[in-house]
């Protein structure tokens, strides 16, 4: 038939040639090397093709050409509309940004019934009322609250153990909700409690007030209990209890747990994750420990190194994944968060893992005091005598005074991945953070030499690692499944 | 398969008029007069109302109900036998023509608005006529006055709708004026859409439920633009969709399954999952064996049970981003069991059909089955399937 033409006649790249969208490339290993563009869509192709593709001298009729070109990092004379798609999906990426800070944290008290000695912010005895937060200072904590646009926001109160303070915790949810009738934007609870002191008040209270519960499980009891001594011994039974009290009162979906990794913990992944499974939860989030507060004083930072901790967490995913293939669906979220980098549209909203770095403008942390801090890692700081990331006092400076604040305005654009050294021409940064409050307490520099950076090098070893998983298609379904959950 | 088409209607009686037009049927002997003079009365047993412009009877011959001859009467095949109240027909009485153009039972009513398009699919199956038909969209804003309030769903396809230009507007804009409850789907290449200002003319009717279906061949522009004859028409087509969904109009990709588009097929679930997320349907459809399919099928035809895996890869794809898929015109025994929930009985119960080889198939009432088309060619992989195993 004549009318009809071949399909060569519709291949005008075949003469045209190429050329170049923006992209980054990193060795994986030998020849390897991960090519990503700006939005972090990627391919993995050999030194040499890389080479033929950067001086136009790829084959329009090869199979690298058709991945590159798919995947948006060519135009050519059939087709330039990757272009649009590019600046659709940077759009997508970005726009959360907008909306500024949705998470606002507040620290209603120091004292705790625990006395772990990891913890991340000072304790204090539990009978000391001057370290609970005031009426006061939790009205205008909520007043700056309201002063973000976002329309969702997200209060999340800490302790301390919070619910040693429930009371103040009802007066700040009864008057967000009473101005929340103007305002009108989506709320969320959520109370970070180790669930010891859970009785029926509390209970009633998160029942009324649909408020998250989110606790700490370290792992099998006598890990837990080692981590997490309080006066009898019996944290983990009490936590247990709690879950068990929070799922059938609450609901099933109404209580989350966070894991902290000790040098206890290392040799002990497949069990933490069989105690979780075991406590109903459907995921685990395999935490290093981060090193500020009492954590550094006590050594715990320094006792296992990033290789120890590397082992740990490849161990514990692979364990995990080969529970999916064995069909029991299980999720380890911070490889969840990176996925959905990688393989989604979409920018999660985690605040360790975000560029321009979250603090500040993702979440906010109000002390107990009233002071303000871009973060609840500079909060932690602070209680070490550093207060570098102080950016205010609900009592003394305005929003604008808070969060235009030199230094948090300094911090984030100083360390912004995609252009700071080494980052910028990294690969894996569509998928990283800049995480200056890190870099400041390890290395007096919000940037950062990356090299000598516990930060860069765990996520690059866990970037590596999780694409390398992704060649197996029966994990890169399991991957699909946890990316876009 | 059933015939909504004939050159054998027997026209008697004073007719009205011997040009085309359309008429409702009414089974109705009480339908208030006034309406009768531009109605057509669906004969059966009992006695014949007065007053109706045209008087239909389907099959057995006409005793006695041509009374005294003056009766203007419209006699047709005994394959109409499925019309009903409320259909609507096409009436030529010059040329002996009648087509059923509204069947109000109908899964769906689909309406052709024009038989030109500015593509030529290889396996199109509606080959287009450069011929100038705009009469097309008269019979249709007419039509749609007459199509009863209740009815769920009525689709816009063609040749391609969007060369109707304003008409096109004109056409959705009366279907959201006379039938505000039913869904509407346009099958459109969507390449008109590139034009952010042509979008936005649709979405501003603000139809309360409409749907645009735009087919997308492949990841690659090179690919799509030769299964749709068509240079530079990816590019156009994507554009098409941004702005769809950019001006909030509901839109559709439409793949249709075959050698040409089944290789990439999983690149494009890909494709769809990185950058077309926000579509609201998509519809991986087997071949239809009309149209230019026939003069193509060498280039075309691959037996489905030879793709049954890039499906399955695709739907899985598709389905773990969340995006509502759905599989057409295709049989059950011949696509993995895991995606059989995807699978929808697509094909118009006016082309449906089963095979020989179906006989003792106990999922038959769940089954897709086959265009009447397909006689042509279909899997050699047809199968009974003997009894649901219970899947866990």
């Amino acid at each position: 038939m004549s009318k009809f033409q071949a399909l060569k006649s519709y291949k005008s790249s075949l003469a045209s040639g190429y050329r170049l969208l923006p992209f980054r490339f990193t060795q994986l290993h030998g020849d390897e090397y991960v090519l990503s563009n700006l939005i972090g869509e990627f391919v993995i192709l050999d030194r040499a093709i890389i080479g033929q593709f950067a001086q136009g001298k790829l084959d329009p009729g090869g199979a690298a050409y058709e991945e590159l070109k798919a995947k948006h990092f060519l135009i050519d004379d059939d087709s330039n509309v990757a272009v649009d798609l590019l600046a659709l999906k940077l759009r997508t990426k970005l726009a959360p940004l907008a909306n500024f800070t949705a998470l606002h944290l507040f620290v209603t008290t120091l004292r705790c019934d625990h006395s772990c000695p990891y913890c991340q912010v000072s304790r204090a005895n539990d009978d000391l009322r001057e370290f609970d937060m005031s009426e006061d200072t939790a009205l205008k904590a909520i007043a700056l609250a309201f002063r973000s646009p976002s329309p969702v926001l997200k209060f999340e109160f800490q302790g301390g153990e919070s619910l040693l303070n429930l009371s103040l915790i009802r007066f700040i949810v009864d008057e967000v909700e009473r101005r929340n009738l103007e305002e009108r934007r989506e709320l969320q609870f959520v109370i970070a409690t180790n669930l010891a002191l859970l009785d029926d008040e509390a209970i009633e209270f998160a029942r009324q007030h649909n408020v998250l519960i989110s606790t700490s499980l370290d792992g099998p009891e006598d890990l837990h209990n080692r981590n997490r001594p309080r006066p009898g011994r019996d944290s983990y039974a009490r936590t247990i209890k709690g879950i068990g009290r929070v799922r059938k009162e609450l609901g099933r979906d109404r209580v989350g747990a966070l894991m902290t990794t000790t040098a206890a913990s290392l040799e002990r992944g497949r069990e933490i994750i069989d105690e979780y499974i075991t406590q109903g939860f459907h995921g685990i989030f395999l935490r290093p420990l981060s090193p500020y507060g009492f954590a550094v004083k006590t050594k715990s930072y320094q006792s296992y190194g990033q290789e120890k901790w590397l082992k740990f967490y490849f161990e514990g995913l692979d364990y995990i994944i080969d529970l999916n293939l064995q069909g029991y669906p299980f999720t380890e979220y911070y490889a969840s968060i990176i996925l959905r980098k990688m393989l989604t549209p979409f920018q999660p909203g985690y605040v360790d893992l975000q560029s321009p770095s979250g603090i500040g403008v993702a979440a906010i942390v109000y002390n107990y005091d009233g002071d303000v801090y871009a973060s609840d890692e500079s909060r932690m700081l602070a209680e070490m005598g550093d207060k570098t990331f102080c950016i205010g006092n609900v009592h003394r400076d305005s929003y604008e005074d808070i969060f235009l604040n030199d230094r948090l305005l300094e911090a984030l654009e100083s360390s912004f991945a995609a252009s700071a050294p080494m980052c910028s021409w990294c690969a894996f940064e569509p998928y990283c953070g800049a995480d200056p409050i890190f870099h400041h307490t390890t290395q007096s520099s919000m940037v950062g030499k990356k090299p000598l950076s516990a930060f860069c090098n765990r996520n690059m070893a866990i970037f590596k690692g999780l694409i390398e998983r992704l060649r197996r298609p029966e994990v890169k379904e399991i991957f699909e499944r946890w990316a876009y959950s | 398969m059933i015939t909504l088409d004939t050159r054998a209607a027997r026209f008697s009686g004073e007719a009205p008029t011997l040009e085309r037009h359309v008429v409702r049927l009414s089974t109705n002997a009480l339908r208030p007069r006034s309406l009768r003079k531009r109605e057509a009365y669906l004969m059966g047993d009992g006695p014949v109302p007065e007053g109706f412009a045209w008087y239909v009877r389907v099959g057995s011959s006409v005793e006695g109900a041509e009374g005294d001859g003056h009766l203007p009467l419209i006699q047709l095949p005994s394959d109409f036998r499925y019309l009903a109240d409320g259909d609507i027909l096409r009436v030529f009485p010059a040329k002996s023509l009648v087509r059923a153009i509204f069947r109000k039972g109908a899964s769906i009513n689909s309406f052709l608005l024009t038989e030109r398009c500015n593509n030529l699919c290889l396996m199109c199956s509606q080959p287009p006529r450069n011929v100038d038909d705009g009469w097309i969209v008269d019979e249709i804003l007419e039509t749609l006055a007459h199509i009863d309030f209740d009815v769920p769903e009525i689709m816009f396809s063609g040749g391609e709708p969007t060369l109707l230009g304003d008409r096109l507007f004109e056409l959705v804009q009366a279907s959201k004026s006379f039938l505000p409850r039913t869904s509407l789907h346009i099958l459109s290449n969507g390449r008109s859409f590139a034009d952010a200002e042509f979008a936005r003319k649709l979405a501003r009717i603000a139809h309360p439920d409409l749907m645009v279906g735009v087919p997308l061949y492949s990841d690659l522009a090179h690919i799509h633009d030769y299964v749709v004859q068509a240079d530079g028409a990816y590019d156009e087509t994507v554009r098409g969709i941004l702005n769809l969904k950019q001006e909030g109009v509901p839109a559709e990709v439409r793949v249709v399954l075959h050698k040409q588009t089944v290789p990439r097929l999983a690149n494009l679930a890909e494709f769809l999952a990185r950058n077309l997320l926000f579509v609201d349907h998509v519809a991986l459809m087997g071949l239809e064996m009309t149209g230019f399919t026939k003069a193509n099928l060498a280039d075309l035809w691959i037996d489905p049970a030879d793709y049954a895996d890039e499906l399955r890869k695709a739907v899985g794809i598709l389905d773990r981003a969340r995006i509502n898929t759905s599989i057409y015109n295709t049989q059950l025994c011949i696509i993995d069991r895991s995606i059989w929930r995807f699978a929808k009985r697509s094909i118009s119960d006016w082309k449906q059909e089963f095979m020989s080889e179906c006989e003792g198939c106990t999922v038959r009432s769940e089954c897709g089955g086959f265009f009447s088309s397909a006689g042509l060619r279909y899997s050699a992989h047809i199968r009974p399937v003997a009894k649901i195993e219970c899947v866990s």
